[in-house]
């Protein structure tokens, strides 16, 4: 198999095992590329890449653009705080208006869930979604997917538990559809309050007992709280979370095996994870950032090779 | 479907020996010269010479790597897209001389992208071509290969195959005619 099988990159659902297995051969050639002295080829000169960014981003912003500098490509970035978009003009309006101006992909960021996919019904261009409210953020899944690989070998028969804020996280949606599809079993851990109420039906495990779930896996990804999406508070203070559910050195200790420490960012030192933790060997948030480049340089691409 | 031998098995050892004499010629023991194969075919090309060079410098590391040219490809998005094979470099190529090998030359856009993708490793004090097959004018770039294996003259209907004892097992040089497209 040499091609994605849509033009667009919405989420994970939409993708393939053949897909992700495509994306992640790829970027294991870009990684190598970010390697070398020149870290730049020239596949994408010719084409034009829209940043679209309806909600704050540094990380995710900053590693898509730097990926598709890497590849050559012409970049235009737009933040919805500076533009029309508080003049009342709407999506498709804006997306076309810029869409007129010769642009081939839109990478999109929008605090509401499905925008992407109604993009993708009403203009004429790649569409990739850097996140959708609530929704999926589905580059995020694949470069942690593929720190996991990179770190354990395969994704396939390992146990991973994602801890944190379920409800509000698109990154823990795309994660349990990306390690499902690669064969992971994967667990959900954190209050009853931050657990969305039929997240079993996802055929993920639910625990509510941090130790218990890091005694489970073979690998954790603790999540951000999302104070900014949390209309009501969902738990008492953020000192009970940490005591609660956040992962300190002491605890990481006294586990029975060495597991693998992920974070999407950006962290909150003191609340998800301690100083130590993040810091420590057994912490992969670094590599998740370099590999954030390399996947999404391996998106672009595949998806490039797409554009008329 | 007509298919003509142009190397058997014993002339194909006995080209790649002579190529590995005639780089010999120019390079002498190799202390500051490197080889680098072109992905796909072109590695296999590159291990064998390097390989028999090695036992005519026994002792002597001769440096070969694997090059992939499919970012650097100038087709992108007007056929289907190539998925590409590992880069495999690890020695320096700066201020070396640097002898790029393929299997088959043709149009020479393959070379062209291989030399891009050369430059992103360093600056080569001097580059030389290796090709096994040279199908003769049918480029589309003004590229000359410094070593050739065997010339040939091809029409575009035909088409060259390069078989090795590693992977197919028989090392041998096919045309094949798939047609008559002339």
């Amino acid at each position: 198999m040499s091609s994605l099988s849509s033009k667009h990159l919405l989420g994970i659902k939409g993708l393939s095992v053949e897909d992700i297995e495509l994306i992640f051969s790829t970027a294991d050639n870009f990684k190598d590329v970010l390697n070398r002295p020149m870290k730049k080829v020239p596949s994408l000169r010719d084409v034009t890449v829209a940043n679209l960014f309806f909600e704050n981003s540094t990380r995710t912003r900053l590693s898509f653009e730097l990926a598709e500098r890497r590849l050559s490509a012409d970049v235009v970035n737009f933040a919805a705080s500076s533009s029309s978009v508080t003049k009342g003009e709407t999506l498709i309006d804006t997306v076309n208006n810029i869409l007129a101006m010769k642009v081939d992909i839109i990478v999109m960021r929008h605090p509401n869930a499905g925008a992407a996919l109604f993009l993708s019904r009403h203009v004429n261009a790649s569409i990739v979604n850097a996140g959708d409210g609530a929704h999926e953020h589905p580059t995020q899944a694949l470069l942690d997917a593929y720190s996991i690989r990179e770190k354990h070998g395969e994704v396939k028969g390992k146990k991973v538990v994602i801890v944190g804020d379920i409800l509000h996280s698109r990154v823990a949606l795309s994660n349990i559809f990306c390690l499902q599809k690669l064969g992971a079993e994967v667990m959900v851990c954190g209050p009853t309050t931050l657990m969305p109420k039929y997240i079993s039906s996802l055929g993920v495990k639910v625990e509510h007992d941090l130790h218990k779930a890091l005694e489970w896996c073979d690998v954790a990804n603790m999540l951000r709280i999302q104070l900014e999406r949390q209309d009501i508070k969902y738990f008492p203070s953020l000192r009970e979370y940490m005591m609660l559910y956040g992962l300190d050195k002491s605890l990481l200790n006294s586990l029975s095996k060495k597991i693998t420490v992920m974070h999407p960012g950006p962290i909150n030192r003191g609340v998800e994870i301690t100083s130590d933790v993040a810091d420590s060997d057994q912490s992969i948030i670094l590599q998740q950032v370099e590999n954030g480049v390399a996947i999404r340089m391996a998106v672009l691409y595949l998806l490039a090779g797409k554009v008329s | 479907m007509q298919r003509r031998v142009l190397l058997d098995n014993t002339r194909f050892g006995i080209t790649i020996s002579r190529l590995c004499r005639q780089l010999i010629e120019n390079h002498n023991d190799f202390s500051d010269s490197v080889i680098i194969g072109l992905q796909p075919r072109g590695i296999f090309v590159a291990r064998r010479v390097s390989a028999e060079l090695s036992t005519l410098f026994p002792g002597k590391k001769i440096m070969c790597g694997d090059l992939d040219v499919t970012f650097h490809r100038d087709d992108f998005r007007r056929r289907e897209i190539v998925i590409p094979s590992a880069t495999k470099i690890d020695f320096q190529i700066e201020d070396k001389n640097v002898i790029l090998v393929d299997d088959v030359l043709y149009t020479g856009r393959t070379i062209r992208a291989g030399m891009d993708a050369m430059i992103d490793y360093g600056r080569p004090k001097k580059v030389e071509l290796l090709v096994l097959v040279d199908r003769r004018y049918s480029r589309h770039l003004p590229i000359a290969p410094d070593y050739i294996g065997i010339s040939v003259d091809t029409i575009t209907s035909e088409k060259v195959i390069v078989n090795w004892k590693e992977t197919e097992g028989v090392d041998e040089i096919l045309l094949e005619n798939r047609g008559t497209n002339y």
